[in-house]
């Protein structure tokens, strides 16, 4: 393969996505942080003034802020957490002899092709409504009192319904990887007299630590931009109860039109988002030296 | 016709000089194999023959002309592969008319090669099917079927036969023998096995550090082998030379009776054969060959005699000294 | 599974999957039998499971309804044209990284990965405004180059992992046959690739469908796709529960059933070939 013909014909087709993939990447990018530095507002057009860094200042002391990066922080974790202590139980259970396992799969994964804003609605209004919810009629049955989900506990609702959406995912990636452990290495630690924990901890468990990163990578990357579920369920309330750092911006540049400071809050969400990019990019790198 | 010339053929891959000026008649009809350990530029040299890769220098006459910036595609040769390369999508018949079918040939007389192809190969049987619902030998024998049937100037073979059974690979090590002297068309053939290279080639070449370093018959090469890898033989250092023997020229002895003292560490017992593996003490480990069987065992301590006339001496880079 | 497996192992381990398998469905199933109650059944407490008037009532209000079909309609477009132009661009990409890869060829592509890290919101001022100026807000252009050019490294990730697997020896074969370049791409690589297009057009058509970002940020009727229109529902009248849930079956159905058809390549292709 590698005469100078091919090599020169690869070259000119690898050209497009480059240069689009370098256009996407680096014109918004460089207009972010121009706004960044300006008073901009979409309301009051014609002002926008250099104010340096004035903007990030505003949006970094704002109390909304530190509020929206709270939450951000609680969402990202709790999902994390949710997903991955239910979906090693649950990979374990599926790799197990399962009478219609493959049936089982397709229960497990369809949460995952449910579009944001159906799920979102799904669950607040049939499944979480105070009133005519089935989980308040659940309560109600066994005697409790009915939670007042987006009032009472907003965050966790929203946990909940995130959780819901990305439990597939990290479930089915543990399951492909318990799926490539070589069942004789199971068979060794029995021959050697391990129990089924020990097995569990000595041999399943660091063969999961990889999936168990790469899952909690992909999932941060997309958690910390958990936008449609918000919007459509809380609005960002009550309060700033469930207001997300993309939350907040959105709300500033588009409620608010104060281009500025949304501006300062985007590449606040860039670096975040950067520094969780930098391990994952390692990670799958190592994987292409093969 | 197919007469292949390399004239100071050189490849570098960036710093990396893989080949390193090779110069090579191959004689029209002729059945040259390169040997040498894994590394030694021997199927980079038939990729660049093949024009898989492009020569950084030198020249590659095939008939006379000059083909260094001639496709693969129109170089008129064939080639088979180490994993054969099929084409999955297709079938037998498929695979094997392939080439006739992208040089234009028309329906009827594809159909009528390919038949004959197969029936040389005994394939006959399995034209319709795919290469995954046959054995390893079928694909194999496919993968031939597909070099042949477009009577090439050349067959390149790329270690061939190496994902094959022991077995298997001696029928066809002299299937593919049969089919060449049959065709009477030009081969190359490269293979890290010293014992298809003995039993197949006219002409081993015999290939290392990127460099030829011998080309010959295979029995002059065995009579006078120009390196240590080319022998297998038993090294023995004696100062700043080494000596080999190979296993057939030692003749075992009761110990004591003159040559090298050792212990025999493991014998085989082919029934034809029996090999000794020996801890000679400083000397190292010393591997002798008894034709026939010779009940000697584990621990029992025997003498190795070499026989005068056979014995080759090498320099401390392992080249062959010559007097 | 090499081991015996006893029987009581086997029952106990199919039930518990079966049990959570359900529990984790069931949202999904109680959206579907909800659409097929009356509104008022809807909204009752105690809730129906089976026992109630099935009626296809809320399915017809919602055809009835043409601004739903126009929404789905956009959702195709808008995802259906995306992914092909993301294919167009990817498939030489892939090709020409897979097939004649250079010492730069590793940073390209984890480079295009990094693009896909950046999150929306960092560039949606921007855009929005980009967008805003050229008349392009609320329009399915604008959507379908968005969607494109932010599902574009997923897409040659996918297509580059696939490719990979084909074995070069192959394509030299076909080039010792007599093929030229062109040839080789339409009888050897293309038949050969054709899972892998597949199931890469279909994990992206199912991103772009549901994609709920941009589509809600940057569309509001004419060009808004099924995610910004079931978004309207969001209004807190509980009246339209069946009406609600019809839409939605409607809108996760296509989908739902595509991912079923492809959901190993899928998670496998998010992970971007990290977990085999």
């Amino acid at each position: 393969m590698a005469t100078r013909q091919t090599q020169l014909l690869a070259r000119s087709l690898l050209t497009p996505a480059v240069g689009l993939l370098f256009i996407w990447m680096i014109v918004p990018l460089a207009l972010t942080i121009y706004f960044s530095t300006l008073h901009y507002s979409l309301l009051d057009p014609g002002s926008e003034e250099f104010v340096g860094l004035e903007n990030f200042r505003y949006f970094l002391t704002d109390p909304a802020f530190l509020a929206s990066l709270q939450n951000t922080l609680v969402l990202v974790g709790s999902v994390l957490a949710l997903t991955i202590l239910l979906g090693i139980p649950l990979a374990l259970l599926l790799d197990q002899p399962v009478i219609g396992r493959n049936f089982v799969r397709l229960m497990v994964i369809a949460p995952f092709f449910v579009m944001p804003t159906v799920s979102a609605l799904v669950w607040k209004n049939l499944l979480m409504h105070p009133v005519s919810g089935l989980f308040a009629w659940l309560a109600k049955l066994v005697g409790l009192t009915p939670v007042d989900w987006f009032n009472d506990v907003p965050l966790f609702s929203v946990i909940l319904i995130v959780a819901w959406q990305w439990l597939p995912f990290a479930t089915l990636i543990l399951l492909t990887a318990l799926q490539s452990l070589d069942e004789e290495q199971k068979e060794a630690a029995e021959m050697d007299g391990a129990s089924a924990v020990s097995t569990f901890i000595y041999i399943t468990l660091p063969h999961l630590a990889r999936p168990i990163t790469v899952v909690i990578l992909i999932e941060t990357i997309f958690l910390l931009t958990v936008f449609a579920e918000i919007f459509v369920t809380t609005g960002g309330g009550p309060g700033l109860q469930t207001t997300n750092i993309a939350f907040l911006i959105y709300s500033q540049a588009l409620i608010q039109f104060d281009v500025g400071s949304a501006s300062a809050g985007g590449l606040v969400a860039v670096v975040i988002a950067n520094i969780v990019a930098f391990f994952l990019v390692r990670i799958v790198g190592r994987n292409l030296e093969a | 016709m197919g007469q292949i010339t390399l004239q100071d053929v050189q490849k570098s891959f960036g710093p990396v000089h893989i080949i390193k000026g090779a110069d090579l008649d191959i004689a029209d009809g002729s059945f040259v194999v390169f040997v040498g350990p894994s590394g030694c530029g021997k199927t980079t040299l038939l990729r660049l023959i093949a024009g898989l890769e492009d020569v950084s220098g030198g020249k590659i006459l095939i008939d006379g002309k000059n083909v260094v910036d001639t496709p693969p595609a129109k170089r008129g040769l064939s080639m088979v592969f180490q994993s054969y390369a099929l084409y999955p999508h297709m079938s037998v018949r498929g695979n094997i008319g392939f080439g006739l079918k992208m040089a234009g040939l028309p329906k009827d007389e594809i159909n009528r090669k390919v038949e004959a192809a197969a029936a040389t190969l005994n394939l006959t049987p399995y034209l319709d099917r795919k290469p995954r619902e046959l054995s390893g030998g079928q694909r194999q024998r496919v993968a031939i079927g597909r070099a042949i049937v477009r009577e090439p100037k050349a067959f390149l073979f790329d270690e061939p036969l190496s994902n094959l059974d022991a077995a298997l690979r001696v029928q066809m090590r002299i299937e593919v023998t049969r089919l060449q002297k049959q065709l009477g068309t030009t081969a190359i053939y490269v293979t890290h096995d010293q014992v298809e290279a003995m039993t197949m080639a006219d002409k081993i070449v015999v290939l290392n550090g990127g460099k030829i370093e011998q080309y010959g018959s295979p029995l002059e090469l065995y009579e006078r082998p120009a390196n240590l890898f080319v022998t297998g033989e038993s090294a023995l250092q004696r100062g700043a030379a080494t000596i080999g023997v190979r296993p057939e020229h030692l003749r075992i002895e009761r110990e004591g009776a003159g040559g090298w003292q050792g212990t025999i560490s493991v014998a085989e017992h082919l029934g034809s054969d029996t090999f000794l593996y020996v801890d000679a003490g400083p000397l190292g480990m010393l591997t002798a060959r008894y034709i026939g069987e010779l009940s000697l065992h584990a621990g029992d301590r025997v003498s190795l005699v070499p026989d005068p006339q056979r014995i080759h001496r090498f320099d401390d880079g392992g080249n062959a000294l010559r007097g | 599974m090499a081991r015996m497996a006893t029987r009581q192992r086997v029952v106990i381990s199919t039930i518990g999957a079966w049990l959570f398998g359900f529990l984790i469905f069931f949202p999904i199933l109680w959206m579907v039998l909800a659409s097929f109650k009356t509104e008022l059944e809807a909204f009752a407490i105690p809730p129906s499971f089976l026992f109630f008037h099935w009626t296809l009532e809320n399915y017809v209000t919602v055809q009835e309804r043409s601004d739903y079909f126009h929404h789905a309609m956009n959702s195709v477009i808008i995802a259906g044209g995306s992914t092909l132009i993301a294919l167009l661009i990817a498939i030489p990409a892939a090709w020409s990284m897979a097939f004649s890869p250079t010492k730069r060829t590793k940073d390209i592509l984890l480079w295009m990965l990094s693009t896909k890290m950046m999150p929306p919101v960092g560039v949606l001022v921007p855009i929005y405004l980009i967008y805003k100026t050229v008349g392009l807000l609320d329009s399915r252009i604008g959507l379908v180059f968005i969607l494109c050019l932010g599902n574009l490294p997923i897409v040659i990730w996918m297509l580059f992992t696939y490719f990979k697997e084909i074995p070069r020896d192959i394509l030299e074969a076909a080039r010792m046959d007599g093929a030229t370049i062109g040839r080789e791409l339409v009888y050897v690589l293309t038949p050969m690739a054709i899972p892998g297009l597949a199931s890469t057009l279909l994990l992206n058509l199912i991103l772009a469908w549901n994609e709920a970002f941009w589509t809600l940020n940057l569309s509001t009727s004419n060009a808004a796709p099924l995610t910004t229109f079931i978004a309207s529902y969001s209004s807190p009248e509980g009246l339209f529960w069946a009406k609600l849930s019809a839409a939605s079956t409607l809108a996760i159905a296509p989908i739902l059933v595509l991912g079923w058809f492809s959901q190993k390549q899928l998670v496998r292709g998010l992970t971007f070939g990290a977990v085999k």
